[in-house]
């Protein structure tokens, strides 16, 4: 009974402390949004961010769309080849990396690179009272800090999910054409066929709203630091696996909305 | 100029203020004292508004901070300057681009003016030169310096010192404690530093102010802190550590 008592304990803990995080979460978004508006936009600072994000993410987000694609399409090809579907992987490629693979992986790397970025480098500002430094020059920390950042990855997400998607389906079909020898003309054919506006509306909408977690998930870690140098690595190993989980979680409900919305007739 | 009334503030569900009051007139140099942990730093936190108390009013100059928004804040943060214990110096930022951030903010946008006013505070804090290099690249009691001339670069009428020679060498300390008393003379500020350096409230305190379990327990000029018989007091004025447990 004493066991069961405090494992219902623990675990009304993990509940309220999670309730709370998320609180934290949603008032920091809701702080950020606001700050937009209130205060001039620092585009030197969101144009650094632009380039640590979106120029320096390119290349992991472009090998990691290419080989997703190229993997994809072989693997399909070993299925469909079966049934004598050949000409059904273009679609299939370009349908899955438009509404899933594409906006999924790219924003779970970004999760992994700028969100960890992002958290630690605020957590390291705020253990050496940097944040409080700004607040003190009469500076707000959401204002100068957050928003460049929030905007940075907002803006950078959709153009590097459209760019792995244009490399996944490249690939895919380099794959399936050249290596595998199915007939190029029915694969664009199919490919543009079967792809709707929609699929890539799909991919853009979900890297935005993805974007919009990892950068408030990672600033809010970073802002919230506990102190000492360990917070620092054990607030980096949160804020990208709690970004990576919530971004799985809110992809579920996000593909049954899309779906129910873009494709209700 | 400031006065604190009936101050309080918990960290961690644990008291740490209960109950404050001071008051620091126009170009007084007031230090406070007290043991690590007693909540000095809390406090000047509180006056710079960096931390709400749970009760108790901050008057500045006649004006009641407590409560204001961040917005509302801001003004009053000009007037106030404040060297954090580890200099704060924003580690992506030169010396320069560090003293000019706070000109920045306020809306001076002529290079040659700042650079004018970055060379003089710099002079002032001797680390004339020092403009291009990080702060990496300083040694501690520089970053203090360099954080103590952004500190003054809008001329504050009141100066918060937290902890200013704390893991500096005494040669340094004691640059840093005349540095004070200097600004204090030249620019008319008025000080409140914390520290537990006695070398240091001695040499730049017109009034000391000891912190104990949450209130100010005793203050006095130097020389009457010296003479206080008040064990608390003296047990910390002397450095014993009688009456605390060693185990070992």
């Amino acid at each position: 009974m004493g066991q069961v008592m405090y494992l219902l304990g623990k675990l009304g803990t993990l509940f309220t402390d999670s309730c709370r995080t998320a609180g934290g979460v949603f008032l920091l978004l809701g702080d950020t949004l606001r700050s937009m508006f209130r205060y001039r936009l620092r585009w030197d600072q969101m144009l650094e961010q632009m380039y640590f994000i979106g120029i320096r993410s390119q290349v992991v987000v472009l090998t990691t769309g290419a080989f997703t694609g190229a993997v994809f399409a072989a693997q399909v090809w070993f299925q469909f080849k079966r049934f004598g579907m050949e000409s059904a992987i273009g679609p299939t490629v370009s349908i899955a990396m438009c509404r899933e693979l594409g906006p999924v992986l790219c924003c779970l790397l970004l999760a992994g690179r700028v969100g960890a970025a992002m958290a630690a480098e605020l957590s390291s500002m705020k253990i050496t009272e940097q944040v409080d430094a700004l607040r003190a020059l009469g500076v707000y920390p959401v204002e100068y800090l957050i928003v460049p950042r929030f905007l940075a990855l907002v803006i950078s997400a959709p153009i590097l999910t459209a760019l792995a998607l244009v490399t996944g389906i490249g690939v895919g079909y380099f794959v399936a054409v050249k290596i595998f020898g199915v007939d190029g003309a029915y694969y664009w054919d199919n490919t543009i066929k079967f792809t709707d506006r929609k699929d890539v509306m799909i991919a853009l909408i979900k890297s935005f709203i993805f974007a919009v977690i990892i950068a408030s998930i990672a600033c809010h870690k970073g802002m919230n630091c506990p102190p000492g140098t360990a917070g620092v690595g054990k607030t980096t190993t949160e804020a990208v696996v709690n970004a990576s989980l919530a971004l799985l979680i809110v992809n579920f409900f996000l593909t049954v909305l899309l779906n129910a919305l873009l494709y209700s007739n | 100029m400031l006065e604190l009334k009936g101050i309080q503030k918990s960290m961690g569900g644990q008291a740490v203020l209960r109950g404050v009051n001071l008051k620091i007139g126009s170009a007084e140099k007031v230090v406070v004292i007290g043991r690590s942990g007693c909540g000095k730093s809390v406090m000047l936190r509180i006056i710079m508004g960096l931390l709400t108390p749970e009760a108790g009013e901050v008057f500045f100059e006649g004006t009641r901070l407590t409560g204001l928004s961040e917005e509302a804040w801001n003004p009053y943060r000009k007037k106030i300057g404040m060297l954090f214990q580890g200099a704060a110096l924003f580690d992506s930022l030169s010396v320069f681009d560090n003293l000019a951030f706070p000109l920045r903010e306020h809306g001076e946008k002529n290079e040659d003016v700042l650079r004018e006013k970055v060379t003089e505070a710099l002079k002032i804090v001797s680390l004339s030169g020092t403009e291009e290099k990080m702060p990496a690249e300083l040694s501690g009691g520089m970053k203090k310096r360099a954080a103590l001339a952004r500190a003054i670069i809008c001329r504050p009428a009141l100066m918060l010192y937290d902890e200013p020679t704390t893991g500096l060498d005494p040669i340094v300390a004691d640059s840093i404690n005349r540095l004070i008393l200097h600004l204090g003379k030249m620019l008319g500020m008025a000080s409140i530093v914390v520290t537990h350096d006695m070398t240091s409230a001695r040499m730049v305190g017109d009034r000391i102010a000891y912190l104990h379990e949450g209130k100010i327990y005793f203050q006095g000029t130097p020389e009457q802190v010296d003479k206080c018989e008040d064990p608390l007091v003296r047990d910390f004025v002397r450095g014993h550590a009688e009456g605390i447990d060693v185990v070992g």
